[in-house]
């Protein structure tokens, strides 16, 4: 498989990453390669094999859906690692 | 001996008997990374007051009569391990300057035990890697010698304990990147169980076989810290209460119980590419293990040569979705420049994440885009399966499964980073267990050309007691784990 240009802009578009005109070259090029690799996969009779996405066979997981007090010294740290914030509050810019 | 080269085990005896403060310890290590560490490079972060501070506490409570097998024992975590008041960078430059708001339960776990945290090390950013050298700020080197890979992605972890930095140290495999290191540095590393330890507070990675685990200077250290860390967490959906199994490690390690367990090897692991001397010295741990009476069974695994394929599509989506979390909003680097939103997340995962977290992004959000979703990830998933059966299926025959670790010692720095698949399939043999989520130990049986070769013991799902068994057996009988690095 052989990237164009535009299908690798395109995916560096969906993962909201801005990449230089020589890193779409090496990614187009280094990802075919690993796909090239990866094609092995279809050699594989998978007809009637269910996917695995949780590998010890555990299901649901409950508790109870409850607010939770936490440390506030905790919460202001965690809240301060963002570049603005007013007010305690994080700041985003428009998204309209 | 110098105290930073205890084991737990010897270091507990001496705290117990007034011979030695966990002080004395801890300066002990502190003052070894001030030595070798401008060479070997696996910290991150020193915590030097911090980490007397609770050497002093640790003291304190022993004075009271506390006792504990981690009460004072200083260690390392890997730094994509969240300590509270400490920065987490993973190694990345998006994480340059971030400061942990609280603790990981496992760091959370060990604090409450006493164990004293001298500070973070060095790993591939965000964990991407199997050499170390795809961190952000620098390769760390292997102790054994100087100019090659500690392996990776948990290469700080490792060769801090190779080097008497620490007395064990934390580490998380995803699929390799606790074993990997152990093995080219020459000490014991546990993957363990998925769901055996919280990951609630580690760096998501690949969250379907993300573990944290103990790299140690012996099988008998690295199973006092997985029992420290291990339990059930309503932080962690996916940890399993395992209380009710049995712990027959002690009895195991003793020749008379060692007789009659079968132990598995799999033809697909001593195929062409692995190195003579590696092959040499796994088949010569054999050999001990049927001295002591266990019976080798030869087993097939035929699909395990695609673990690699699997493991390179799942481990890239699931890492594009968990990175998506780093936007230049709510923590990390942030463009400033940027005026519209959709630049501001552009621009601040462009330049914060380095080539691999971008090529590993760049591969997940293809495989999971539109289109590509059943022809890779639903078809990964579903060989992820056949991977699965085919080794319980084996593992119903046999107690455990040996294979190397690695095909090879550590390899050169700078040697093959420049070819991203080479290096993917450095995982060849380390990815079947983290596909399965069976848990797995590196320990050291030999050396070629003075590095260090790793033997990997892969047993069956919570089974970690067999491992530790087989490893303390091992380590009874020869003197591998016991050599020392010069540091040239």
């Amino acid at each position: 498989m052989n990237f164009k240009k535009k299908e690798i802009e395109h995916i560096a578009n969906l993962a909201r990453l801005e990449l230089s005109g020589e890193e779409l070259d090496i990614y187009g090029k280094q990802l075919s390669d690993i796909l090239g690799y990866i094609e092995q996969l279809q050699e594989v009779d998978t007809e009637g094999v269910e996917p695995t996405a949780q590998i010890t066979g555990l299901e649901n997981s409950w508790r109870e859906d409850e607010a939770r007090a936490w440390d506030d010294s905790e919460r202001i740290n965690a809240i301060n690692q963002s570049p603005e914030v007013e007010e305690g509050q994080i700041k985003v810019g428009r998204v309209l | 001996m110098k105290l930073n080269g205890l084991t737990i085990r010897q270091a507990q005896e001496k705290l117990e008997t007034g011979e030695i403060t966990s002080v004395d310890l801890t300066r002990a290590c502190l003052d070894r990374i001030k030595a070798v560490d401008n060479k070997v490079k696996a910290c991150l972060t020193v915590c030097e007051e911090e980490a007397l501070v609770e050497a002093k506490k640790a003291d304190a409570r022993r004075a009271k009569g506390e006792l504990g097998d981690l009460l004072g024992i200083p260690y390392i975590a890997k730094d994509n391990i969240m300590a509270k008041g400490v920065k987490m960078t993973a190694a990345s430059k998006i994480l340059e300057n971030y400061i942990a708001p609280f603790d990981a339960t496992i760091i959370k776990k060990l604090k409450e035990k006493g164990a004293v945290l001298l500070g973070k090390s060095n790993l591939d950013e965000f964990a991407h890697g199997a050499s170390t050298e795809n961190s952000a700020f620098g390769p760390t080197h292997n102790p054994w010698d100087l100019e090659r890979v500690p392996g990776g992605s948990s290469g700080g972890s490792a060769a801090a304990v190779a080097a008497d930095m620490c007395l064990f140290a934390l580490g998380t495999d995803t699929g390799g990147s606790i074993r990997c290191p152990a093995s080219f540095c020459g000490v014991a590393g546990l993957k363990p169980t998925y769901g055996l330890a919280s990951r609630f507070g580690l760096i998501a990675m690949t969250s379907s076989t993300d573990v944290p685990g103990p790299i140690a200077k012996t099988v008998e250290d690295a199973k006092i810290v997985m029992d420290a860390i291990s339990g059930i967490d309503k932080n962690d959906a996916t940890t399993v209460n395992t209380k009710e199994l049995s712990s027959e490690a002690s009895e195991l390690s003793s020749k008379r119980v060692l007789k009659g367990k079968k132990i598995g090897m799999p033809k697909e692991y001593f195929n062409e590419g692995l190195d003579e001397d590696v092959k040499k010295f796994v088949m010569k741990a054999v050999n001990e293990y049927e001295k002591q009476g266990a019976e080798i069974v030869n087993v097939s695994l035929p699909h395990n040569k695609y673990g690699v394929a699997v493991y390179y599509i799942i481990t890239p989506s699931e890492i594009s979705s968990n990175l998506a979390r780093f936007d230049g909003i709510r923590y990390g680097f942030s463009d400033k420049e940027s005026k519209k939103l959709i630049d501001v997340y552009k621009k601040s995962r462009g330049k914060g994440f380095g080539p691999e977290a971008k090529r590993r992004i760049m591969l997940g959000t293809y495989a999971l885009s539109a289109g590509y979703f059943d022809a890779y990830y639903l078809k990964a998933q579903k060989v992820r399966t056949i991977i699965k059966e085919e080794f319980d299926r084996v593992l119903k025959e046999v107690d455990c499964i040996i294979t190397p670790t690695s095909p090879h010692t550590a390899f050169k720095i700078g040697e093959q980073s420049s070819d991203p698949l080479k290096m993917y399939l450095e995982d060849v043999y380390v990815t079947g267990a983290s596909l399965a989520g069976l848990p797995a130990i590196s320990i050291p049986v030999g050396f070629s050309r003075g590095l260090p070769v790793g033997m990997q013991i892969i047993g069956k799902r919570f089974d970690e007691n067999l491992l530790y068994g087989m490893g303390i057996a091992f380590q009874g009988a020869t003197d591998y784990h016991k050599a020392k690095p010069e540091l040239k």
